[in-house]
Parts: C-alpha cells; structure tokens; sequence
C-alpha cells in the first residue's frame, strides 16, 4: 500500500512538476525584466532624436514613399500589386511588422519581415526575387513597418518557433570574433556605459529598418547585426542566414512590449 | 522612386513667411570613398538647388559634398499669390531633379 | 628627431629665441584681433578678400557634439528686420578642416523676411565651421561655431 501510494505522489510530483516546467519555459528567464525594456532612441543623442521625431525631414521617409508606391504597382507575371490582395496597407498590415520575426507555415521555417515579403514577391506575384538590402525590399518593409508605428513588439515563441528562439538565444549569448566577446556582455551586462564617445544601447531591434546615419542610407536589422559582428571582429553571416533570422526571433522576444519606431533613425 | 518629400503648410497668410521644407533623395557621393576593391567612387553630389515661386526664384543653394546624403533643406518664402513652387536641382553627372507643391494663400 | 644627442646649451638657447620671438609679435596681435575670433580659412579670406565682417547679426547652431559626422544638423539665420533697409542676399558656409572649404551658398535673389534656414552637413573632423552673411548693401556679418566629431565605437563594414 506504502508503495503505491509513493509512487502515486511521485507520479503526482512528476506531472506538477511538468506542468511548472513548461510554464516555465513558456515562462522564460529574462537578462532584462520587461519594465527596464528602453529602446535605443532614449541612448541617441539630440540629433537622432530629433530627425526620429519629425517626420518631414526623418529621411526614411524617402523609403517609406517609395514603398507606398510600390504597394501599388503592379509587378510579376502574375500583374497584381500588393494591394491587390491586401488592399489599403493601413489596415491590413496594422499590427504585421510588430509580429515578426514568426514561423511560416507555406515556408516551413521562421521568416523576417524581410523574407515574407520577399517569399509574397516571388510565390503569389511571380516576380523576380528582391535582394535582400535591395532599395525595393528596403522600401516595401519601411512601408509594411511603419503601419506598425507604435504598436508593442509582441513575438511567438512558442511552437514551431522554438528551435529557431533557442537557437537564437544561444547565438547571442555565445562569445563571438576575435573580440571573442557575446551580445549579452556589452548590451545585458554593460548598456548604459560609454563605448568611446558612444552609450551602448540594449540592443533592441524595434526601429528598424532604420535609416543609421553611418550608412547615409535606410537599412536592415540584419545589417545592424552583421555590423555588429564585424565590429568584434567575427565573420559576419551572408544577408539572409538562418543565424540572423534566429538572432532577429530571439531580439523580438527580449523587446516584448516595446514601441515599434517606423522609420527608425540611428547614429 | 519618389525623388523627394516636401512639406509645406496647407494655408499660408498672404505677406507673411511660410516654411518651406524638402529632403531629396541623393547620396550626395563625396569622391573620397571606395569600393570593396579599393577602388575610388566617384564624387557626384548636388551642385545647384533653386525654388521657384510663379515662376520666380525666391530660393537657391550651391551644394558640395559638405551636405550630407539626402539633403535636407528648410527655408522661408514671403507669402504672395496662389500657385506654385517649383523645385529643381541638377547634380554633377548633370541629373535633373525635379519637385513641386501648391501654395494656397488666404 | 632625436632630441637626445642635442645638448642641453642648445636646447635651451632655442627655447629663449622662439620665446622672444613671440614677444616681438606681441604688439602685431591685437591689430588682428577681431579676426581671431574668426578661424584662419583661406578660402574665407579668399571671399573676404579684404572685407572684415561683424561678429553680430548671424546666427550659427550646430550640436557641441555630433553624434555621426556624416550627418550634423545645422541651422544658420540672420536677425532681421530687413524691411525698407538692406537684406540679405546671400549666406555663405565655410569649413575649416573639411577637404572642400566652401560647404555650401544660400542665395536670396528677392527680399526675404524671415533668412533662416536648416540643413545637415558633413564634418570631417572636429572644426569650426563659419557662415558669413553678405546684405545688399554689400555689408558683411559673421559668426562661427565648433562642433566636436569623434568616430564611432564599433566599426560598421556592411
């Protein structure tokens, strides 16, 4: 009887036990707790902030226009535009750009905002595929992104999305380039501080692309980390790589909650 | 690819200054940078700016590679009749640029 | 150089001839004083071309800090009012440590109430920049303002 009965609890312990784990694990552990989220532009100084902030002279607007029109126009042999199937953008990519990175069940793997929009391109409008960087890609994900503005960053990643997540996780707490230096030690462990005349950020991913005054152009959240990359001196992975897209699953996780910027401005 | 953005107030109060702004696509190369194979792109940025207001040019800029990429320029123009602005700029591979915006004056 | 094969006797002798020297200059420097407060440019004397500008009038802001040299906003206007009196007909932009000297010219070709205008310029360095202001009279005003670039933190090769 004894023994039943304590293999009875035992089992008893062993599904709470699950049951508390997998809450857990849904559950995570965060390095940065959600109320000390700040996105990059609190670090920015007063020009930054201030080209953000006004959206006549925020130069990512030339982006975000060319992306209106390209919404618009037809393309592919398909001859349909965007907005044939989606319509007005305002409402139906409302809430898009803050959901991604997200598992794509057609593609079978975790895609970016960038890779959706290209995989529409190339699937449903037969067009030529857009390169990744591409002043059209740029400009189509400026668009899509800035019907986002303000909403929180709220991820998936649950699921099919997992492996990519832990991936991800791994990624960016693993030491990295000649530096041999991990993500976690500069923008967990040392934000705030000063990198030469710099304040390192987070390392939040909520505004891009972005237009980064370094590069005189809008760009990708994958280039920001590629840049990353090279400056500690690692090998930076192709545009596109699976590593980034897991890197860019795990970043969205750790910005949940904060404010998408669209179009985005950054030293 | 829209070649630029402008902005201007919807009314303007006519004899008084109105701001005027626009930013214009160009990456305003300065000749000093170079390629992934080292070698040198050549320099190409926007030389001359002019605004015309009805025909009239209230506004102009020469340029040098000491503006930055996708000149930004902000101005004022003195409120006189309904109509136009015409915008216009030609950069040193001699590409002409060209914009406008209605003014409405109450 | 190598300044430790030279013998003391020498060295210090020098010192006492440079440092003459400039007490001998002493008297030339306050003649030049009003231009001091403007950086030797010699494409802003090239302009100038003789012409001392006043310091008043114009108005030069740029951030003490730039956060990307590439991109520095800059805003330059000059206090009116211009109505039955000279205007301005042009504003000028010098650098000082830029590889092209002559930023930019703004040009007024009809009477402008307001001469105010923004923009963003690339620095090259740390520098002073200078901005000269021409009325119709063909009077001159001038200021100048520094702006500190360093470079970034991390290096970007994407």
């Amino acid at each position: 009887m004894r023994v039943v009965r304590v293999v009875a609890i035992s089992i008893a312990a062993i599904a709470i036990g699950a049951v508390f784990g997998a809450a857990l694990a849904s559950a995570q552990e965060r390095a940065l707790p959600l109320p000390a989220l700040r996105s990059g532009i609190t670090f920015a100084g007063s020009d930054v902030r201030a080209m953000q902030a006004d959206d006549a002279s925020n130069p990512g607007f030339l982006w975000v226009e060319s992306g209106e029109k390209l919404w618009n126009a037809p393309a592919g042999t398909a001859g349909k535009s965007c907005a044939s199937c989606h319509g007005d953008a305002r409402s139906s990519m409302r809430g898009v750009a803050a959901r991604h990175p997200r598992f794509d069940a057609t593609a079978g793997t975790v895609q970016d905002l960038e890779a959706r929009i290209g995989d529409c391109r190339v699937r449903r409008q037969q067009a030529a595929p857009l390169a990744r960087e591409s002043e059209e890609l740029l400009s189509l994900t400026a668009y899509v992104a800035l019907q986002s503005r303000g909403l929180p960053v709220e991820v998936t990643i649950d699921g099919s999305a997992r492996a990519a997540f832990e991936r991800g996780r791994a990624f960016y707490e693993a030491r990295h380039g000649q530096m041999n230096i991990a993500c976690a030690q500069c923008h967990e462990q040392n934000w705030g501080k000063r990198l030469l005349s710099e304040t390192m950020s987070q390392g939040h991913g909520n505004a891009f692309p972005a237009y980064r005054l370094e590069w005189q152009s809008l760009g990708s959240l994958q280039r920001r980390l590629r840049a990353c990359l090279f400056g500690i001196r690692a090998e930076m992975p192709p545009p596109g790589a699976p590593e980034l897209t897991d890197l860019e699953l795990y970043l969205a996780w750790r910005a949940q909650g904060l404010p998408l910027e669209a179009p985005g401005v950054r030293r | 690819m829209p070649d630029a953005r402008i902005s201007v107030p919807p009314s303007v109060a006519r004899g008084k200054p109105f701001e005027v702004r626009i930013i214009i696509r160009h990456a305003m190369e300065t000749g000093y940078r170079t390629d992934e194979s080292g070698k040198s792109i050549p320099r190409n940025v926007i030389r001359t700016f002019t605004c015309r207001y009805n025909g009239d040019v209230v506004f102009s800029a020469r340029m040098s590679s000491g503006i930055a990429a996708n000149p930004y320029l902000r101005f004022f123009v003195t409120a006189k009749d309904s109509g136009q602005l015409a915008f216009e700029w030609v950069d040193d591979n001699g590409v002409r640029g060209s914009d406008s915006a209605a003014v409405t004056v109450v | 150089m190598t300044t430790s094969l030279q013998s003391r006797p020498s060295r210090t002798r020098r010192r006492l001839l440079q440092s003459a020297a400039a007490v001998a200059l002493v008297p030339w420097l306050p003649a030049n004083a009003a231009a001091d407060e403007l950086p030797e440019i010699p494409a802003l004397s090239a302009f100038l071309a003789g012409r001392k500008p006043r310091l008043a009038r114009v108005h030069l802001t740029l951030p003490q800090l730039a956060d990307n040299g590439q991109t520095v906003p800059m805003k330059v206007s000059v206090d009116g009012p211009f109505g039955p009196g000279p205007r301005v007909t042009a504003i000028n932009l010098f650098s000082e440590a830029n590889p092209v000297p002559e930023m930019a010219v703004f040009e007024f070709p009809v009477a402008v109430d307001r001469a105010e205008i923004d923009s963003r310029v690339r620095l090259a360095t740390t520098q002073r920049i200078v901005a000269v202001a021409t009325m119709s009279d063909g009077a001159l005003y001038a200021t100048a303002a520094e702006v500190i670039v360093t470079i970034a933190g991390c290096m970007d090769g994407t």
